[in-house]
C-alpha cells in the first residue's frame, strides 16, 4: 500500500483499467470449460422429444462399462429446483411438459462414448398446450389499478386501440452454460459459470437435504450472463451434483451451443393490448392495459418479470386513471426466465410504438406529444408512487431531440426509404417492491496485507462489478484505486449479497460497500490500512443493507413505490429500409440515458453500446422459430445476433441527475438500454409509411406490414 | 490415431491424436492452451480464432492433423510471459472487452487484419472482424481498440509490461460522450 501522505486521486467518476483485463487479455482468465480435475467426467444429459405427456418406458440402449447413470431416484431431498414456486423439476420422475426437458443424466470418461451412447424413451403423448392466449393456466395475474378506468375514457375526446407483439430472444452469451461438480470430503463444491451463487446454494441444499457448510459454490470467470445465468445454472449444478455424488468423482457438465439454445431459458414473447382514451391536444386521460406473457412450462421467474413488466406498461407519463392487467400462461414450452429487461422492454415496446399510433392519429408531432405527456417530478406513477427530483423524463427526451438533430432528420427523410423514430421509457432499480428489504444483502471488507478485500456474492459477468466496487470503496475508505481488491464470489467465503441482476450491483451492493468502508474508515482511527494492519492484524467489516426510510409498497394491492429509483433514457433510431429485401438496416442510433452518476463512464458507455446492440437484434433479426414447442432454428447459423456490420454507430450521452439513494448518486443501468432500441427502430420504419407492430421485424413482418397498409384506403403514402 | 507434429507458439510440439480431432480441442485438452475458447462449433463465433501459418482460422471448423506440419499461433503465444502484444495493452486501454469470453479470438482476428491492412479504416476493422461475435460490448470499444493498435503497430515499442499498466489509472480519457 502506498503511503498516506499523498493524497489518492479519487477513482469514482474516472475511467481506471478493469480489474480483470490483464487475464482476459491474455487468454489466462479461466473459464469453467476451462477447469479439469484429476478423475473428472464429462455429464450428459438426456432431454424430452416431445412437448407433453408421460414417460412410459426407457431403455437403455448401449454399453454401460464405464458410465454413471442417474435419473430422479438418485435424489436424496427434494426433486425442485428451488426458486419462487418450487415446481420445476430437476429430472422428470413421469410427466413431461415441455420439449427438452430433462430425464436422466449418463457420465462418461470418454465424451465421444457419451455422445454416442443411445437412451430410448417411449411416451405418452398429450396435446401440448402451445398459444398463451388459450392456455387455461395462469401461473400468475396481477391488476394494477390508479384512479377510475371509466371516468378517463368519459373525459377522452378519441379512444385509440392497439394490440402489439414481442417475441422469444435467446441471451447468446458467447461462453455457453456450465458447471463442475467436485464431491469432497463429505461435501461437494460447484464451480460454474453464473451470476448467482447462492441461487446455486439455496437449489443444491433443497436438493441433496444438505446443511450448508456441506455444499460450497464457486462463480468460474463468466463468459456473459444478461440474465441467462440468474436461475438456469441451479438446475445444471444440479444435475453434475448428482453425478458427482453417484460417480464419487468430479463431473463436468458443459452444454454446447444448441443445448443451451435448445433447453435454456428465453425472454418471455408477450401480447401487450392497449386501450388508450385521450384529449384532442394529446393528453392521456385513459390507459387500459392487458399483458399476457408465455411463461413456458413452468413457473420459474415469470411472476416477478411479469411485476416488472407491469409495472413500466404505461410508460414514463402522466396519466390519471391507469388499469393495468397481467397474467403469465403455462404453455409447454421450455421455461422462460431472466433475460435483461425482465418484462419492461416488451411492455415498453408495446407503450411506445402505442404513443406514436396516438401522436399519427391526432396528427400530432410526437416529440410534442411525448413532452405533453412525460412524468414531471411531482407526478404520480401507474402503482401511485411520487416521483422525486430525479425524473429526468422530459430532460433526456429533450437532450435526445436536440443531439440527433430530429427534427432536420425527420424533414430530410421525408419521403425516402429512411425514417427517424424515438423511444422514451425508463427502468427502476433494484428488486421490485419490498424485494431488496427482503433480501438484506450483506456485504463485506477485508483488511489484509495486501490491501482491502472486497468479499461479496455479486458476480463479475463483464459489466464490471469488480472495478466499480473498488472504486465505491476506494474513494471512501481514501485509499488507492490499486489497494482495493475483488474475491471470487464463492459461497464459503463471502456474505450472501443478493443476486446479480435487476441493476442493482451497482446502486444497491455499491451503496452497502460504501456503509462498509466508512464503518472501516471510522475503526482504523486515523491510521492507514497499512498501519492498521501492522499493529493489530486484520479485521473484517459486514454491513446489511437498510431500506431506506419512507419508501413503502404493498405487494396484494400492487400500491406504492415499486423501486426507490428509476433510470431514465430516450433513444433516438435512423433506419433505412430496402425495397427488394424488406431488411431493415440500422444506420445510427442516439442514446441519451441519467443513470444518476457513472461511477466509471466508459464502463457506462459499454453497457449502453452492448444493451443497445442487444435490443437492435432483438428489433429486427433476432428470431426464436418455435415448431411444435421447440426451437427449430437452435444454432447460430440460423439465429443470428448483430456483427460488426450489423452494429451502427451509437451515439450516447450519459446524463447525471443523482438519486437520494445510490453511492454518489447512482441509479442502475445494466438494464436500461434493452427497453428503447426495439419501439425506437420501428417508429422510425413507422415514420416510412409501414405500420409495423410486432418485433423481430424481419424481413417477413416488414412486408406484412406492407401488404395489409396496402390494402387500407388510410394507408399513409409507402415509398417503396 | 495419427502422428503430428506442430509448432505452437514457437515449440514443436508432437502427440498421436484421433484422426477426427478438432485443432481446438488439441489446443485446449492436448496442450492446455485454454485460451482458445468455443462458442459455437458451427464456425460463426469466432470465439476460437488462432492463427495457422501466418493466417487466421476457426480452429473449430480445422482438425488438428491438417495443422501436422504447420506453425500455429494462439493468444497465449502474442506475448512474452509479463508483457503485452499491442493489440491486448489496446484492448484494455480501450475496455475493448466485457466478459472476455470473445476477447482472444477477437485479438487473433485484429492481429491478421492488421498484418494484412497496417492502416485500416473504421469500416474496414469492421468488415474484417464481421466473422466474431460479440454479445457484451457492441463492439464499438473493440473497433476503437484496433484503430489504435493499428497506430502501434508501426512504431517500434512492440511489448508493453503488465507490470506498467497498473499505475496508469490517471492516464485513461474520459469519453467526448459524457455531459
Ligand atoms: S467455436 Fe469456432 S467459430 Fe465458434
Ligand atoms: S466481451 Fe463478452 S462476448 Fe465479447
Amino acid at each position: 500500500m502506498h503511503a498516506s501522505k499523498i493524497a489518492s486521486p479519487l477513482a469514482v467518476g474516472r475511467n481506471v483499467p478493469r480489474k480483470d483485463s490483464a487475464e482476459k487479455v491474455a487468454g489466462a482468465a479461466k473459464y469453467v470449460d476451462d477447469l479439469v480435475f484429476p478423475g473428472m467426467l464429462y455429464g450428459r444429459t438426456i432431454r424430452s422429444t416431445i412437448p407433453r405427456g408421460r414417460i412410459a418406458a426407457t431403455r437403455l440402449a448401449f454399453d454401460q462399462r464405464g458410465f454413471v447413470v442417474a435419473d430422479y431416484r438418485d435424489i436424496p431431498g427434494r426433486n425442485v429446483v428451488a426458486l419462487i414456486e418450487d415446481d420445476q423439476p430437476f429430472l422428470a420422475e413421469r410427466e413431461i411438459r415441455h420439449t427438452a426437458e430433462p430425464i436422466l443424466l449418463l457420465a462418461h470418461e470418454s465424451r465421444d462414448l457419451l455422445l454416442r451412447a443411445h437412451v430410448e424413451i417411449g411416451y405418452e403423448r398429450e396435446n401440448p398446450v402451445l398459444d398463451p392466449e388459450s392456455s387455461p393456466t395462469a401461473f400468475k395475474s396481477l391488476a394494477i389499478d390508479k384512479g377510475e378506468i371509466e371516468d378517463g375514457f368519459s373525459e377522452a375526446d378519441i379512444i385509440i386501440e392497439g394490440e402489439y407483439r414481442t417475441g422469444h430472444q435467446e441471451h447468446i452469451y458467447i461462453e455457453t452454460n456450465g458447471v463442475i461438480a467436485v464431491p469432497q470430503d463429505g461435501g461437494i463444491t460447484l464451480l460454474g459459470s453464473m451470476q448467482c451463487p447462492f441461487y446455486v446454494h439455496k437449489a443444491l441444499k433443497s436438493m441433496l437435504g444438505w446443511s450448508d457448510e456441506r455444499i460450497r459454490v464457486v462463480q468460474t470467470e463468466t463468459g456473459g450472463g444478461f440474465g441467462g445465468k440468474e436461475e438456469y445454472p441451479s438446475l445444471i449444478a444440479g444435475h453434475a451434483a448428482l453425478l458427482a455424488l453417484k460417480a464419487n468423482r468430479p463431473v463436468k457438465i458443459v452444454y454446447d451451443r444448441a443445448e443451451d439454445m435448445i433447453a435454456t431459458t428465453k425472454r418471455h414473447p408477450a401480447i401487450v393490448r392497449h386501450r388508450t382514451g385521450v384529449k384532442r391536444d394529446g393528453r392521456l386521460t385513459a390507459m387500459d392495459i392487458d399483458i399476457v406473457m408465455d411463461a413456458g412450462a413452468y413457473v420459474t421467474l415469470s411472476p416477478v418479470v411479469l411485476s416488472r413488466g407491469a409495472i413500466h406498461a404505461a410508460g414514463p407519463y402522466r396519466c390519471d386513471h391507469v388499469r393495468v392487467r397481467g397474467r403469465a400462461m403455462m404453455t409447454n414450452t421450455p421455461p422462460n426466465g431472466a433475460f435483461r429487461g425482465f418484462g419492461a422492454p416488451q411492455t415498453q415496446f408495446a407503450v411506445e410504438v402505442h404513443m406514436e399510433r396516438i401522436a399519427e392519429t391526432l396528427g400530432i408531432d410526437p416529440v410534442k406529444l411525448r413532452e405533453t405527456n412525460a412524468f414531471r417530478p411531482g407526478d404520480t406513477t401507474s402503482t401511485g408512487q411520487i416521483l422525486g427530483e430525479d425524473c429526468s423524463a422530459l430532460d433526456v427526451l429533450r437532450r435526445a431531440v436536440r443531439r440527433s438533430g430530429f427534427r432536420t432528420r425527420q424533414r430530410r427523410y421525408a419521403g425516402t426509404n429512411r425514417g427517424i423514430g424515438l423511444a422514451l421509457f425508463y427502468h427502476g432499480s433494484g428488486f421490485t417492491g419490498g424485494g431488496e428489504v427482503r433480501l438484506a444483502s450483506k456485504a463485506s471488507l477485508g483488511l489484509t496485507e495486501r490491501g482491502v478485500q472486497i468479499l461479496v456474492a455479486s458476480t463479475e459477468i463483464g459489466q464490471g462489478t469488480r472495478t466499480m466496487h473498488a472504486q465505491i470503496v476506494a474513494d471512501a475508505l481514501g485509499v488507492p484505486f490499486d489497494d482495493v481488491y475483488p474475491v471470487q464470489p464463492d459461497t464459503s467465503n463471502v456474505p450472501d449479497s443478493g443476486p446479480t441482476v435487476a441493476s442493482r450491483t451497482c446502486m444497491v451492493v455499491g451503496r452497502i460497500l460504501q456503509q462498509c468502508a466508512e464503518e472501516m474508515k471510522t475503526r482504523l482511527g486515523g491510521m492507514t490500512p497499512r498501519e492498521f494492519f501492522a499493529a493489530h492484524g486484520p479485521m473484517i467489516v459486514t454491513s446489511e443493507y437498510e431500506g431506506p426510510s419512507g419508501i413503502k409498497w404493498d405487494d396484494s394491492t400492487y400500491r406504492g413505490d415499486a423501486y426507490s429509483t428509476y433510470a431514465w433514457a430516450c433513444d433516438v433510431a435512423e433506419v433505412e429500409i430496402n425495397p427488394d429485401t424488406f431488411e431493415v438496416r440500422p444506420l445510427k442510433l442516439t442514446c441519451v440515458h441519467d443513470i444518476g452518476k457513472a461511477i466509471h463512464p466508459v464502463l457506462v458507455a459499454g453497457q449502453i453500446e452492448g444493451g443497445t446492440a442487444q435490443g437492435i437484434g432483438y428489433a429486427l433479426i433476432e428470431q426464436v422459430v418455435m415448431r411444435e414447442g421447440s426451437m427449430a432454428n437452435a444454432q447460430l447459423t440460423n439465429y443470428t445476433i448483430p456483427t460488426t456490420l450489423d452494429t451502427p454507430p451509437i451515439d450516447v450521452v450519459i446524463v447525471e441527475n443523482p438519486s437520494r439513494y445510490g453511492p454518489h448518486g447512482a441509479k442502475g443501468v445494466g438494464e436500461l438500454p434493452i427497453d428503447g432500441p426495439a419501439p425506437a427502430i420501428v417508429n422510425a420504419v413507422r415514420s416510412i409509411g409501414i405500420d409495423l407492430r410486432e418485433i423481430p421485424a424481419v424481413p417477413e413482418i416488414v412486408m406484412k406490414a406492407i401488404d395489409l397498409g396496402k390494402g387500407k384506403t388510410d394507408a399513409r403514402h409507402v415509398p417503396l | 490415431m495419427t502422428s503430428i507434429s506442430v509448432t505452437v507458439n514457437g515449440a514443436t510440439r508432437k502427440h498421436d491424436v484421433e484422426p477426427r480431432m478438432l485443432l481446438v480441442h488439441y489446443l485446449r485438452e492436448v496442450l492446455g492452451l485454454t485460451g482458445t475458447h468455443v462458442g459455437c462449433d458451427t464456425s460463426q463465433c469466432g470465439a476460437c480464432c488462432v492463427c495457422v501459418d501466418g493466417l487466421v482460422v476457426k480452429s473449430c471448423t480445422v482438425l488438428a492433423v491438417q495443422a501436422n506440419g504447420s506453425k500455429v499461433t494462439t493468444i497465449e503465444g502474442m506475448s512474452a510471459p509479463g508483457l503485452l502484444h499491442p493489440l491486448q495493452e489496446a484492448f484494455w486501454e480501450e475496455h475493448g472487452l466485457q466478459c472476455g469470453f470473445c476477447t482472444p479470438g477477437m485479438i487473433m482476428a485484429a492481429d491478421d487484419l492488421l498484418r494484412r491492412n497496417p492502416t485500416p479504416t473504421e469500416e474496414e476493422i469492421r468488415a474484417g472482424l464481421d466473422g466474431n461475435l460479440c454479445r457484451c460490448t457492441g463492439y464499438h470499444n473493440i473497433v476503437k481498440a484496433v484503430q489504435r493498435a493499428a497506430g502501434r503497430m508501426g512504431q517500434t515499442r512492440d511489448t508493453f509490461t503488465i507490470d506498467a499498466m497498473a499505475g496508469k489509472t490517471d492516464e485513461f480519457p474520459t469519453p467526448a460522450a459524457k455531459h
